[in-house]
């Protein structure tokens, strides 16, 4: 129960980008096409599910039993860096085209304060090892069912009289505004 | 390249290369921190420090970088000092730190940061770097306190923390959620947009 607990509230309440705020580059960069933001999100799932397993066992496997709490922002960004790389190899290998479509962005998740949010509110939380599994899931199906909404209310947009200056950028984030009211209704789920 | 007076290198970050308003950098912290103006300062605070100093030190060592391992160099650079804002502020303002909570951390992956030490300080003298990195730090700051002094006065009706609106005023609880924070921060960069347009047809 516990577990499913910590997989809504990852998806649905805490949602990354609606309620942490982490994540925004490529929630705006990547969100005009369902496609692209649909595997942006995939992408984005599969690197906090890793991230999440890795920095579980650094940071109580190596951390915290040496007392090196103050070396924990440094080695878990290094860690998520040089997963990302190897995501990246792996991706340019398996599948040329979704390469081609994630583009810049795959190597921007890197500094995707999303997935260093993730190790850092896993940690801060004190999961434990199975707790933590299920939160980066939870938190990279978040990620994409914010995005992939996004992508499809965008996708309209396109068609609608938006006032010039708030073209692109603007009107992203007033939506973004209204979706995070929606989100907010979904605590109820949980109390 | 073209060399600016160290003037217009300064306040190209305010205006006309504001980090938030015109780059769309930085945007998460901008939006996680600035439901009370006091946050949002000690945010801008720290990540004018992290800058400075981080574009101090990849401004001197440039020449050491290989190409190939630059960035993860950044990184641990920009961690470095991100570690010792962390503790500093654990140690004296943990209140703030407290109310800050992973955002501290996060400062190692503000774009702004990183973008920086990539378009400017590898390749520019420390003195310059410097001036730049000072005055995307002010734009930063500038960006946060505007944003987070609307939230504060219309979500709360007060300014770091002292009441500024009378008893008639009923706050809007809709600043303070993150629905807030998204909508405002979209209606400000739709002004300055529209700012932007109009001095430039004049």
């Amino acid at each position: 129960m516990e577990l499913v607990a910590i997989f809504i509230s990852a998806v649905l309440v805490q949602n990354f980008v609606l309620y942490y705020f982490l994540g925004i580059c490529p929630f705006l960069g990547v969100s005009k096409k369902i496609d692209s933001a649909l595997s942006m999100g995939l992408a984005v799932t599969f690197v906090m599910s890793i991230t999440a397993v890795v920095s579980w066992l650094i940071n109580n496997l190596i951390l915290i039993p040496y007392d090196l709490g103050y070396l924990q922002i440094v080695s878990f960004i290094l860690v998520i860096a040089s997963l990302v790389q190897l995501v990246e190899m792996f991706i340019r290998k398996i599948s040329p085209p979704l390469y081609q479509a994630l583009g810049i962005y795959l190597p921007l998740i890197t500094t995707n304060c999303a997935i260093m949010g993730l190790a850092l509110i896993a940690a801060l939380n004190g999961y434990s090892f199975v707790e933590t599994v299920i939160f980066g899931f939870g938190s990279g199906i978040g990620f994409t069912l914010a995005i992939v909404l996004m992508a499809g209310i965008r996708e309209q947009l396109d068609l609608s009289d938006v006032p010039e200056p708030l073209k692109g950028a603007g009107i992203a984030l007033i939506v973004a505004g209204i979706m995070a009211l929606a989100f907010n209704g979904f605590i109820g789920m949980l109390t | 390249m073209t060399t600016k007076t160290i003037r217009a290198e300064y306040l190209k970050g305010l205006w006309d290369e504001n980090p938030v308003l015109r780059q769309l950098l930085g945007l998460c912290p901008t939006l996680a921190v600035t439901g009370t103006v006091i946050t949002g300062l000690a945010m801008g605070l720290a990540t004018t420090f992290v800058l400075i100093l981080s574009s101090l030190v990849v401004s001197s060592i440039k020449k050491l970088i290989p190409a190939q391992v630059r960035i993860a160099t950044y990184i641990v650079v920009i961690a470095s000092f991100v570690t010792i804002a962390d503790q500093f502020l654990k140690a004296f303002f943990y209140p703030i730190s407290e109310a800050l909570g992973p955002y501290v951390p996060l400062i190692v992956v503000n774009c702004i940061i990183l973008g920086r030490q990539e378009a400017f300080s590898s390749r520019n003298s420390i003195g310059r770097s410097l001036i730049d990195a000072l005055g995307m730090s002010t734009g930063f700051l500038l960006a946060l306190l505007v944003l987070s002094s609307i939230r504060e006065i219309l979500g709360a009706g007060t300014f770091l923390g002292y009441q500024v609106m009378g008893p008639w005023f009923k706050p809007w609880i809709i600043m303070i959620l993150p629905a807030g924070a998204f909508i405002t921060l979209g209606i400000l960069l739709g002004i300055a947009l529209k700012i932007e347009s109009k001095t430039k047809r004049s």
